[in-house]
């Protein structure tokens, strides 16, 4: 099975492209509606709760954290599967990743910007927020640089910058693609965007050793941020998130969980857009597998967990322990369990990786699991601390579960527009992969750039350089994936 | 501003923590709690409640978890010896109390997690904190083995001191609005009165100028307060006659009868308040 089909004329995949900009079906507004209305009930909840207090929310003395910090690491968590897809893959050359990175960066970016929502949602005192910036005043009070809430705060504004960075950048080509193609505000907003993009040499020179650098210089800062996040709770001295193994723990969770949002989105997209020439059934075999490779690494390092846990006798981490798999919050971790480490193995079956719907649902289901592995990190170790008296069980109440809820219509209708106003599948990178699909890529390139039409005997005098030919008379589109 | 003061205050921010905070202490404020002595009658956490302007939430909210009790008595209950059959509805408790201010420790482990610095380390080895500063992460809460801070869930001053009840506020110091976390303090209000009296004086410091509240109000004299630092001070008697010390994770006591321990010690979190452990008849 091809990972797209080859004899795919140039014109037609900005054609396709472009038309998902314009005329999504009917189920595209739909989730738009759907999103606003969930964001809505999020807001109402917030102002109740910034009205009358934390104490709303059901939080209490001693879970002091609950929903807002769980969602906040999901979500931060789900931002790394963009930064895997666009760089990791981009650096080992595994080009099937083509299709659909461009709407996996958009997820890292839409899901940074949710995740940096939820420290501010739960802040008792959201107004004086900035504080935890070092920002320079003459009273000499600098933030204490030795809390780990304030490398979060630094760790994900800089990602959030560079992944946004990487997203425009990454998109540049297309911008011009679309700028040629444009009318009204459309073309003012692409002709901005685009920065002048041409497609003469020396730009596609710079632009792939910026989009080299900028892949080199995103995938560590990926691992850290997480990493960090993961030190909220392993600097800590609270038995259960005390644990050295919390950082390789929370990326590999954050890459799984990222995964099955791209699979998830990967068959919104092509359902809303009428992609299936392009995100084809053999790329998300492909994303299923990686899915599935990095559910075993989740699945191990849950294993490492529990194990250096019980070997290391300490006494309240152990006690944490069996109030996970036995204690009141005992269900949520066997559905935990369930959906991270057992559904994964639906993976192993081919039938089951090729249909669409099936997957659709299994990567929901996966997401689920990594919410509530979140959940679980966070309460049962406050429900027991060190010391008795303080032990407590505590339900969120419904403005929690409205705010978390509607961070997913937040993330959704950023998303929804992001996919309807820039391409979300990258034109010229399929045209690459298109180009090197072929196998002619010992022949003439002049010769190859004109197959396009369909005629072959055009002659080979005209420069490559037309994509955004000046005079805006002849749009050719396409020539830009050269 | 200049360039140069805020290189000025950057170094005086380094200085002041290179060593996470600490400094060569005036005083170490610290206190002893007699279970012997303790008869769990609460008088100490009424005072606590009446001098330090703590928000009366309710029953409701209460039994929630959302008490503001920075002096909290807590009641321990021995399983009863029960022949088969017997009913536990008059069987005998043995009630043990475990009275539990802010431990005010020298490591508190509070203090590091706290991103905007609103809690720290006095000069006093006190554990202070700067209500105006705290921006309400509850990171200090969740890290503190205790659980001895608590955060203002709502606002409370209609609810909890309604009209003319307003009046009996302490005006030593300050209500609490939403969003701010809190914690015994040792009456810190009392401890400067007395420093500054003392200053204004020109004298020292005597041991028992200082009396925080429940250490006043406690009837049967279970709570002693005074300065750890000052070898004279009738705790830091008490404390090198149980044979405790600051800046240790166990204590290696060459009596063994002696009954001062602190607790979760092993944590190195370092407290200052020393319990006398309670002796039962068999």
């Amino acid at each position: 099975m091809k990972d797209i089909n080859e004899d795919i004329k140039w014109a037609q995949i900005n054609k396709d492209v472009l038309r998902s900009m314009e005329n999504p079906r009917r189920g595209y507004w739909i989730a738009l509606i759907a999103c606003v209305a969930m964001i809505a009930c999020a807001v109402a909840a917030e102002i109740y709760q910034y009205q009358y207090g934390m104490g709303t929310a059901n939080l209490n003395w001693p879970h002091m954290w609950d929903l807002y910090i769980a969602t906040f690491i999901f979500w931060i968590g789900m931002s790394h599967s963009g930064t895997l897809l666009s760089a990791i893959l981009h650096i080992i050359h595994a080009d099937w990743r083509k299709p659909i990175y461009r709407f996996a960066e958009a997820m890292t970016t839409f899901s940074l910007m949710t995740a940096g929502l939820f420290p501010m949602i739960h802040l008792g005192r959201v107004w004086n927020l900035y504080w935890v910036l070092p920002y320079v005043t003459d009273r000499g009070i600098w933030p204490n640089f030795r809390s780990p809430l304030v490398w979060d705060a630094f760790a994900i504004s800089t990602y959030l910058t560079s992944s946004a960075i990487f997203l425009f950048i990454g998109m540049i080509p297309d911008l011009a693609i679309c700028r040629d193609n444009a009318r009204g505000w459309r073309k003012k907003l692409y002709t901005a965007l685009s920065l002048g993009w041409r497609g003469d040499d020396r730009q596609w020179r710079n632009f792939r050793r910026t989009y080299l650098v900028m892949a080199c210089f995103l995938i560590p800062l990926a691992v850290s941020v997480h990493s960090i996040v993961s030190s909220d709770f392993a600097m800590s001295i609270m038995p259960g998130w005390h644990i050295t193994t919390f950082p390789p723990y929370f990326v590999a969770g954050a890459l799984y969980s990222g995964c099955a949002a791209i699979i998830t989105l990967f068959v919104l997209l092509r359902y809303f857009f009428r992609f299936e020439e392009y995100m084809t059934i053999s790329v998300l075999e492909k994303t299923c597998k990686l899915t599935f490779a990095i559910a075993m690494v989740w699945t191990y390092l849950n294993l490492i967990e529990f194990a250096s846990v019980w070997y290391g006798h300490d006494v309240p981490s152990k006690e944490v322990l069996m109030d996970k798999f036995v204690g009141p919050y005992a269900p949520y971790f066997w559905v935990m369990i369930f959906c991270g480490s057992v559904m994964p193995f639906a993976f192993a079956f081919r039938k089951l990786r090729r249909h669409i719907p099936s997957m659709f649902v299994l990567s929901i289901i996966l997401n689920l699991g990594m919410w509530l592995e979140r959940w679980m990190i966070v309460t049962p170790t406050l429900s027991l601390g060190y010391h008795p008296i303080a032990f407590d069980t505590m339900w969120p109440s419904m403005i929690q579960w409205a705010i978390v809820f509607g961070s997913f219509g937040w993330f959704g209708m950023l998303f929804l527009v992001f996919v309807k106003v820039f391409p979300s599948v990258s034109m010229y990178e399929v045209k690459e992969m298109v180009y090197h699909r072929r196998g002619l890529a010992g022949k003439d390139p002049d010769a190859v750039l004109h197959s396009r039409t369909g005629s072959d005997d055009r002659p080979s005098s005209s420069s490559s350089g037309g994509g955004g030919s000046p005079g805006g008379g002849t749009p050719a589109p396409g020539l830009e994936g050269a | 501003m200049s360039l140069q003061n805020v290189l000025t205050n950057w170094s005086q921010y380094r200085k002041t923590h290179e060593d996470g905070g600490f400094y060569d202490y005036e005083h170490m404020w610290g206190m002893s709690v007699d279970l012997n002595k303790c008869t769990g009658c609460n008088a100490c956490s009424v005072a606590c409640y009446a001098e330090n302007n703590l928000a009366v939430v309710g029953k409701e909210k209460f039994d929630k978890g959302q008490g503001m009790h920075w002096m909290r008595v807590e009641r321990y209950w021995d399983e009863p010896d029960l022949a088969a059959g017997e009913s536990t509805e008059f069987s005998e408790h043995g009630g043990s109390f475990l009275p539990m201010m802010c431990q005010q420790c020298n490591a508190a482990t509070c203090e590091p997690v706290c991103p905007v610095a609103a809690t720290y380390h006095t000069p006093d080895g006190l554990n202070a904190q700067v209500y105006n500063r705290c921006i309400g992460s509850r990171y200090c809460s969740n890290n503190c083995p205790y659980r001895l801070r608590y955060f203002n869930f709502y606002s409370y001053y209609e609810s909890s001191w309604p009209e003319p009840l307003n009046m009996q506020l302490n005006p030593d110091l300050s209500v609490r609005d939403k969003g701010v976390m809190e914690k015994c303090t040792f009456c810190v209000q009392r401890i400067r009165v007395a420093k500054d009296t003392a200053s204004r004086e020109n004298q020292a410091l005597v041991d028992g100028d200082i009396t925080p509240a429940c250490v006043q109000t406690c009837p049967t004299k279970a709570l002693v307060f005074g300065d750890l630092i000052n070898t004279e001070s009738k705790l830091s008697k008490l404390w090198a006659s149980h044979e405790v010390e600051l800046g240790k994770t166990e204590q290696h006591k060459k009596n063994k009868e002696k009954r001062g321990y602190r607790v979760f010690e092993e944590l190195n979190t370092d407290p200052c308040v020393m319990y006398l452990e309670r002796v039962k008849e068999v």
